[in-house]
């Protein structure tokens, strides 16, 4: 008898209980009980993990930021009632795919700032996400429209911060004395969304 | 600490949860208590603190799940016609009347007879977990066993019957 009840403890329920946690997640955003959607987009940047909570898209990440520790970054700091769910994030998720085809020169996702505390460092990243398609604007320029203008290199902080690139296009951001200036997500990928919205030539 | 993303959190302990469910529900209901225990567990993780055995707790919440779940299954028999078409595709082979057997013990007895034959708690940690003394886990488990010894000896012979010195 122990040897039958052994059996079960060895019983391959990989498969069974996958299934199962798929189902559960269903059950989950029915219940209204997922505070953070996450799921992974694939990009010529490489696959970037997008993260919605109910007021809007909060954190979108490189892959070079492991994601274990994106998700609990946003556990520690939002909530850890975190699931891997599409559904949510549709909309943003076929913006995205679209703004990387070419299609889309706008995203209309609504953002969700809380990991960003009220200030300075949002304004700059408010401003930011009016800069156009295919434009830039300089260090100083947005420090001046987010209320100081000297803070040059602050409003270069906040951009190197910011929890939601791509969307809130920090890469249009570029220093007075020319070149592009750094990035947050490697210098690569800055010039390539540049490249990718006409301002570089390719 | 704080715990991790649920995400993880369910990757790290769906298959013991699961195995846990197929052994005392079977595995029509195992399913449905899965969804049960994760969603309590869910509502419940905002406020749970990581202390490093949180395999402790959704077992705790599971083995409630599944005790709750006998017992309402007692209250309104399930006429064959609800079963659902298809099962899990679990093959019992063999043992099904030990499955049987064991989902036939009372709640606690069928509890303790998993949490320690089938994903192999100590005493102490089933003490735990069903919220009794570490005795009353062992003496759960005793019961349970010698139950299931006395309901299959006539089907299986002899050779199943196993001697105290067993029982650990």
């Amino acid at each position: 008898m122990n040897d039958t009840l052994a059996t079960l403890g060895r019983l391959d329920v990989d498969a069974a209980s996958r299934r199962a946690a798929d189902q559960l997640v269903r059950r989950a955003a029915a219940a209204g009980l997922i505070d953070i959607a996450v799921a992974t987009v694939d990009t010529p940047m490489g696959a970037l993990l997008v993260a919605g909570t109910r007021e809007g898209l909060v954190r979108v990440a490189f892959p070079e930021e492991h994601p274990d520790v994106v998700l609990q970054e946003l556990a520690d700091a939002v909530s850890p009632r975190i699931l891997r769910d599409r559904r949510r994030l549709d909309r943003t998720l076929r913006e995205l795919d679209e703004y990387f085809d070419g299609r889309r020169r706008r995203f209309t996702t609504r953002i969700d700032w809380q990991l960003i505390p009220a200030g300075f460092s949002r304004r700059v990243l408010e401003e930011t996400a009016r800069i156009p398609y295919g434009s830039v604007s300089t260090y100083g320029e947005v420090a001046n429209r987010a209320g100081s203008r000297r803070a040059a290199r602050a409003a270069g902080n906040a951009l190197h911060d910011n929890p939601v690139p791509v969307v809130v296009p920090c890469h249009r951001v570029v220093p007075s004395s020319g070149g592009i200036g750094q990035y947050g997500g490697s210098e690569w990928r800055k010039e390539y969304l540049l490249s990718l919205e006409g301002w570089l030539a390719r | 600490m704080r715990p991790p993303p649920f995400a993880a959190f369910i990757e790290e302990h769906r298959a013991t949860v699961y195995r846990f469910l197929l052994a005392t529900v079977g595995p029509h209901d195992a399913d449905d208590c899965f969804q049960e225990t994760f969603i309590a567990a869910l509502r419940a993780y905002p406020t749970v603190r990581d202390d490093g055995n949180l395999r402790g707790w959704i077992l705790t919440i599971a083995t409630r799940k599944a005790i709750d779940h006998g017992r309402a299954k007692r209250r309104r028999p399930v006429p064959m016609d609800d079963l659902p078409e298809t099962g899990v595709g679990f093959e019992l082979d063999g043992a099904s009347e030990v499955w049987d057997a064991v989902r036939a013990l009372p709640p606690m007895q069928r509890a303790a007879v998993v949490h320690r034959y089938v994903i192999d708690m100590s005493y102490a940690e089933i003490g735990r977990l069903l919220d009794c003394t570490e005795e009353a886990a062992r003496a759960n488990a005793y019961e349970g066993r010698r139950k299931l010894r006395a309901a299959l000896a006539p089907v299986r012979g002899p050779d199943l019957v196993t001697t105290d010195a067993e029982v650990r």
